[in-house]
């Protein structure tokens, strides 16, 4: 299992997992909001849309639906 | 049906158009056969420019500049208008003299403008590279979220008893249109706006598609002030090269950052031009190193209407009665649309336009 944090709250996942999953594996259905401050997430799930950004070890506007888990990191969805 | 007026074509242009002849109280119809303002308009910067290539330009983008003006107080949110200024950047001394020329150009015209030297500019823009040697500001240019506004002109008109049909128009007739339902609106005045479409209506219009792509990047506010263009945007917007790249950098009001510009000729599929991007993405790169480290999100290409003058075509369609053009607006038309509807709506009701309409009359180009 990889261990990771989302917002700070740990979350395990299995290997091979994007961080699109851990993030909603957290509990949360957005992973950033719009300009207005809706919330936004995972729409194609195949990197064309961009929906999905979070910050992922401080790197902000990461496609979270194309990224692996790694051990120990840092995902936000603070940022817009 | 019957309008006193058809625009064929609803991006900024006809938009404006619409807006101008429903207020001198003509009864509109426009009709459109894809998206409002999903043309050209919604491929474009909306820079709201003034330029100065010829005293004709400077006419039509000063008048037309003052007119989005003073419409902006009564713009909703969502047409971002952002009065941010340009700033002409000079990468040589050679480009400082044009700005110096600028400069003397447009104080004698009334224009307020400043001449930054390298230390002001580098203040003004920390992320722009050292080394540049200053920059011409326009405070008074800024920006408009295009689509948004040409919705908005058009539900203005709509206001004002103007109709709007979802439909392709097939051909022009004398005095009517014709609908892919079979339908036609008849009409003393049939105004052809479709932009870079417009040779599909009328084959022998001296205007020409030139492809052009953009990108935008995620939100990074703060990054950016104004609207920076490198003087050698003049080369490749004016030069009739096949394809260029120029640096052109806008802020959004979002913090959002849209790059720009290239243009190429005989050009026809609408996909994006992957090592023409990278090109233009490094050329702005050049300017902003730390461009390099932004995310972009999206990326699209648009069609300019090239006219071989680069002014806009904008009057009666020689030898055609009743039919009037409004297109030719190469990379200018979300600055110069409102002053096309006043030219024309202007021309119909007899009134004396605001500036002289000669240079952008149809006839001046051999039929
Ligand atoms: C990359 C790029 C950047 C630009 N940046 C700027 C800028 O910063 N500032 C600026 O001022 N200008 C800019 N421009 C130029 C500007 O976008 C255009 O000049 C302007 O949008 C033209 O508007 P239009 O209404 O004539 O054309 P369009 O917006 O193309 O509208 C034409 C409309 O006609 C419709 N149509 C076509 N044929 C028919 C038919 N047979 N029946 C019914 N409807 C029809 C189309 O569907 C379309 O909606 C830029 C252009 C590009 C491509
Ligand atoms: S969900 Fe579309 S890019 Fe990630």
């Amino acid at each position: 299992m990889i261990r990771l944090r989302v917002n700070g709250k740990p979350v395990s996942l299995p290997e091979g997992s994007v961080v699109a999953a851990a993030i909603a594996l957290s509990g949360l259905d957005a992973t950033r909001s719009s300009v207005r401050g809706e919330p936004r997430g995972p729409l194609c799930g195949m990197g064309i849309c961009f929906e999905c950004r979070a910050t992922i070890d401080g790197q902000p506007h990461q496609r979270t639906c194309q990224i692996p888990v790694r051990q120990g990191m840092e995902v936000s969805t603070d940022a817009g | 049906m019957t309008a006193d007026a058809v625009v064929i074509g609803a991006g900024i242009v006809g938009a404006a158009c619409a807006d101008a002849l429903s207020t001198v109280g003509l009864r509109v119809a426009v009709v459109e056969s894809r998206v409002i303002g999903g043309g050209a308009t919604a491929a474009g910067m909306g820079h709201i420019v003034v330029m100065d290539d010829s005293e004709a330009q400077f006419a039509l983008t000063h008048y037309s500049q003052q007119l989005w003006r003073t419409l902006s107080p009564e713009m909703p949110a969502e047409l971002e208008w952002d009065p941010s200024g340009t700033l002409w950047v000079a990468a040589d001394e050679e480009e400082m003299q044009a700005v110096a020329h600028k400069h003397a150009y447009y104080v004698a015209r009334g224009v307020n403008v400043e001449v930054l030297d390298a230390a002001q500019l580098a203040d003004a823009e920390p992320n722009l590279r050292r080394g540049l040697h200053g920059a011409l500001l326009i405070p008074g240019d800024s920006v408009v979220y295009a689509p948004c506004a040409a919705a908005w002109l058009l539900a203005r008109a709509q206001l004002r008893r103007a109709s709007l049909l979802a439909d392709r128009v097939i051909s022009i007739g004398r005095h009517s249109v014709h609908l892919t339902t079979g339908d036609r609106i008849e009409s003393p005045n049939i105004i052809l706006a479709s932009g870079a479409w417009a040779r599909e209506l009328l084959p022998a219009i001296p205007v020409r598609p030139r492809k052009g792509h953009l990108a935008i990047t995620a939100r990074y506010p703060g990054f950016l002030r104004r609207q920076l263009v490198e003087l050698g945007y003049l080369k490749s917007a004016h030069g009739h090269d096949t394809e260029s790249v120029a640096f052109n950098l806008q802020p959004r009001t979002t913090g959002q950052l849209l790059i720009g510009s290239s243009r190429q000729y005989d050009v026809t599929h609408t996909s994006i031009d992957a090592p023409f991007l990278a090109r233009m993405l490094r050329r702005a790169i050049h300017f902003m190193p730390a461009l390099e480290h932004l995310r972009v999100i999206r990326a699209w290409t648009g069609f300019r209407a090239a006219t071989p003058d680069s002014l806009p075509l904008i009057g009666p369609a020689p030898g055609r009665e009743g039919l009037w053009l409004a297109t030719g607006h190469e990379g200018l038309g979300i600055t110069t649309s409102l002053a096309t509807g006043r030219l024309i709506a202007d021309a119909i009701a007899g009134r004396t336009p605001a500036i002289p309409p000669e240079p952008y009359l149809p006839a001046r180009f051999p039929q």
